[in-house]
């Protein structure tokens, strides 16, 4: 029988870490990973594979760890999953393949996330030979690089397409570079991918805003196809009275205001923060977490209100025990209903006290306010984190793009393909806000599909 | 990329300055804005396209030297690059014929709204321009908008050049004797509102260009939002010109000033540095 409790990964202190913007989670060492694979069953019936969003054969790649042939698991892995190092990090395992893992049922499920991300790191020293076809002198363009588009140019660029890839801001990654921070994800795990996607021939165009700079009618006439994987970024704020006073921020420029402009080192760095000591953050999700995680590095005492229970938080679960060993206060069931100043900075959070009720459309109990139930938070920084939405700008400038009701871009779900002809889109464009492995299973299956198009001509 | 081909100080801290980038100056129109950087460890700021050469692939940014990062960029020179250029930014003006229109421009506003009047004008406006500044030496660029309008005021607040006081005073006059169909201001925030309040109260139609604090550009911080008739609005996306009678200009000016103190800092580190 196989041991009932995964092996620990190696984690910064506590104490240390919230002094310190290093990856908190250390990595398995080659002993440790042979002695966590060893924990496989290698199940004929695999459920682990059900669970994985893109099907990574993950029974076949933890024997090949076994094997000690961690090369062939990393080309196993990025058979299916094209950023190994990244997903290993940020995957919410807990509800896809290890939720689904037999021993889940008496014990700890495999750690399957912990041994991914060991072998992508462990081949990280080896240039990967590039295998790519030659040259078939067919175009495409690709719109945001994030996981969704660097899929989509990886793959298109292996095939021998010519891919330029544009990206509105100064650097590539999306999310994974202005929104996650340093500490879960560092840099240079999103650099090592990025390089791979150059190695591959694929053209990077920085600062162009498709549906600005070009619209995505023209790129049509210059490409064979197009992608869009422009995400869902902007901020959804709570509508509530004195919410533009000074101290509030959308989780997504206080994290790029981190993580994309780098202020915490202001003032090497130009890009100014003002973080007070009492910081309130507002939401449950990886965006909340991750903001109050920076803010407990930056000095503060942070405190995070949800309008939930503690079991609905949609964070991973790793990240929300991270938290609470770092020291950050939990509100639940709680929203806020005003804020007010003093000098035009917001100092006070008049909240809503909330009770859950019956479960809505995402199948968590809903929320509802409780009658005459209200108190009062001192605060100095609010962060808003309750969620982000598709970014509308190109929904605005190009015709005949069928567009949903929250200006999600409607495609075709095997496909990716949009209402528009030779337009594919895929990731949090589609979906709305979801998880990286979602990005980059769309963004490979649309790849397939434009390679079909492409060769057949038919849509 | 983004190479500075030609550079002219145009006063004691306002600088032209011509840019290579062809994307942008086939596509920009007038109302729209970039955004720079002009190293890797620099902010992004916001700044107006003053005009564009498609044909040769340039575009022309006027500046003030206010902070540290705008002295940065006045301190490249013709054949360096700067970092990062991202545009254009926000919606175009509405183009169209409104009538008799009068454009109130001060500070460095007096170039951004150069594009827009030119494209007022083509389209058969009658312009009347007034140009405001502390004093005649800060004055520039007063050529280029006397050869737009069919009219143009000056006013110095010290009476140096042209009319004595604030912009508000020709315009109230305008306001008095003339039909107005539409007021333009474009300046500093303050000039803004004192525009928007006097307009008011001739129900009058005043579009303001709105200059907050930006990051992205792209409507993904909302950093840059501002309450216009009760709603936020993201200048970056939604602007960045809207009616000034519907704009909560307290609220912008109070979160102009967010960074004050860190404002302070880098420029005096800057300055310790050069000296
Ligand atoms: C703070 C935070 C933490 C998260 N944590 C996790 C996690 O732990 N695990 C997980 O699985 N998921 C997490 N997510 C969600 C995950 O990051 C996203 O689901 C994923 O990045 C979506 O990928 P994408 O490629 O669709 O879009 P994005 O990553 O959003 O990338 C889109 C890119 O397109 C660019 N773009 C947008 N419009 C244009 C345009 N018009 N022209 C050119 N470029 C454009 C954007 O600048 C951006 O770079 C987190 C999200 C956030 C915000
Ligand atoms: C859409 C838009 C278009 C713009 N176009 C131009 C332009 O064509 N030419 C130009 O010179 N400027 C323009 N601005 C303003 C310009 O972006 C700022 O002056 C610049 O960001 C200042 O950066 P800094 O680091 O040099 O100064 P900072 O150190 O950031 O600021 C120094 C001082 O300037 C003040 N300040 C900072 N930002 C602004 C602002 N946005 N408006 C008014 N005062 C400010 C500060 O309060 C402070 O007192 C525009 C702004 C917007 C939003
Ligand atoms: S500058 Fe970020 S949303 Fe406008």
């Amino acid at each position: 029988m196989p041991r009932r409790t995964r092996v620990p990964m190696r984690e910064q202190n506590p104490e240390d870490r919230i002094k310190n913007f290093d990856e908190v989670a250390l990595g398995y060492s080659e002993d440790e990973a042979l002695l966590e694979a060893d924990r496989c069953l290698n199940c004929p019936k695999p459920r682990c594979i059900e669970g994985c969003p893109v099907g990574i054969d993950i029974p076949a790649f933890i024997s090949l760890i076994k094997e000690r042939k961690y090369r062939e698991a990393y080309r196993k892995i990025k058979e299916r999953d094209s950023l190994p190092a990244i997903t290993g990090r940020v995957c919410p395992q807990e509800n896809q393949c290890e939720k689904t893992c037999v021993l889940a049922r008496t014990g700890e499920p495999v750690a399957i996330g912990r041994l991914e991300r060991f072998v992508a790191d462990y081949c990280v020293e080896d240039i990967q030979e590039i295998k790519k076809d030659p040259p078939n002198g067919k175009r495409i363009a690709v719109v945001g690089s994030g996981p969704a588009g660097l899929t989509v140019s990886a793959d298109l660029a292996k095939l021998g397409y010519s891919v330029t890839l544009f990206e509105a801001l100064h650097l590539p990654g999306g999310v994974l570079t202005y929104g996650i921070p340093d500490f879960r994800l560092p840099k240079d795990i999103i650099k090592r991918e990025f390089d791979y996607v150059r190695a591959l021939g694929v053209e990077f165009i920085p600062n162009v805003v498709v549906g600005k700079t070009i619209l995505l009618d023209e790129l049509l006439k210059d490409y064979g196809a197009v992608f869009i994987g422009s995400g869902a970024g902007a901020p959804v704020f709570l509508n509530v009275p004195g919410e533009n006073l000074l101290g509030i921020y959308s989780a997504n420029e206080f994290l790029s205001r981190i993580n994309l402009m780098r202020a915490h080192r202001f003032p090497e760095y130009d890009t100014p923060l003002r973080i007070g000591k009492k910081v309130l953050v507002v939401g449950g999700g990886n965006v909340a977490m991750d903001s109050a995680r920076v803010s407990r590095r930056l000095g503060a005492d942070v405190t995070i209100l949800y309008r939930r229970s503690r079991e609905e938080l949609p964070a991973r679960l790793e990240e929300i025990k991270r938290a609470e060993e770092e020291g950050i206060n939990f509100v639940f069931l709680a929203t806020p209903l005003a804020f007010s100043g003093n000098n035009g900075w917001v100092d006070t959070v008049e909240c809503q006290e909330m009770e859950l009720g019956e479960p809505d459309e995402s199948g968590r109990r809903s929320p509802i306010p409780k009658k005459g139930s209200t108190f009062t938070l001192k605060v100095d920084t609010v962060i808003i984190a309750i969620g982000n939405r598709p970014n509308p700008i190109i929904a605005k400038t190009t015709q005949g793009l069928e567009i949903g009701r929250h200006g999600e871009i409607i495609v075709d779900p095997i496909t990716g393909k949009t209402s528009k002809v030779g337009v594919f889109a895929g990731g949090d464009i589609v979906s709305g806000s979801a998880t990286v492995i979602e990005a980059m299973g769309a963004g490979r299956r649309s790849a397939m599909a434009m390679h079909k198009y492409l060769t057949t001509k038919v849509w | 990329m983004y190479k500075i081909v030609d550079k002219k100080r145009l006063s004691d801290n306002v600088v032209q300055m011509v840019i290579e980038a062809p994307l942008i100056a086939k596509s920009i129109k007038p109302g729209q804005f970039i955004i720079i950087m002009v190293y890797e460890k620099g902010e992004r700021i916001p700044l107006t396209v003053v005009t564009s050469d498609k044909e040769k692939g340039l575009i022309t940014i006027v500046f003030q030297e206010v902070g540290k990062t705008t002295k940065l960029l006045g301190k490249k020179e013709i054949g360096e690059e700067l970092y990062a250029v991202m545009g254009p930014n926000g919606n175009p003006f509405p183009i169209k014929y409104y009538g008799n229109i009068v454009l109130v421009a001060g500070g460095v506003g007096v170039a951004e709204v150069v594009p827009i009047a030119k494209a007022l004008k083509e389209v058969g406006n009658y312009i009347t321009t007034i140009v405001g500044a502390r004093t005649k030496d800060l004055l520039f660029f007063t050529d280029v908008l006397g050869s737009i309008s069919n009219k143009l005021y000056i006013t110095t607040d010290d009476g140096t050049y042209g009319i004595k006081g604030l912009v508000t005073l020709p315009l109230k006059e305008l306001l008095d004797n003339t039909h107005i169909d539409m007021v333009l201001a474009v300046g500093p925030t303050i000039m803004m509102r004192a525009v928007s309040d006097l307009t008011r109260g001739y129900n009058v139609k005043t579009y303001v260009s709105l200059n907050p604090i930006m990051i992205d550009g792209t409507g993904m911080c909302g950093g840059c939002r501002v309450t216009v008739d009760g709603k936020t609005k993201f200048v970056c996306v939604d602007g960045p010109e809207f009616d000034g009678h519907l704009v909560n200009f307290d609220e912008l000016m109070m979160r102009q000033k967010t960074y004050i103190e860190q404002e302070r800092l880098a420029l005096k580190l800057l300055e310790e540095k050069n000296a």
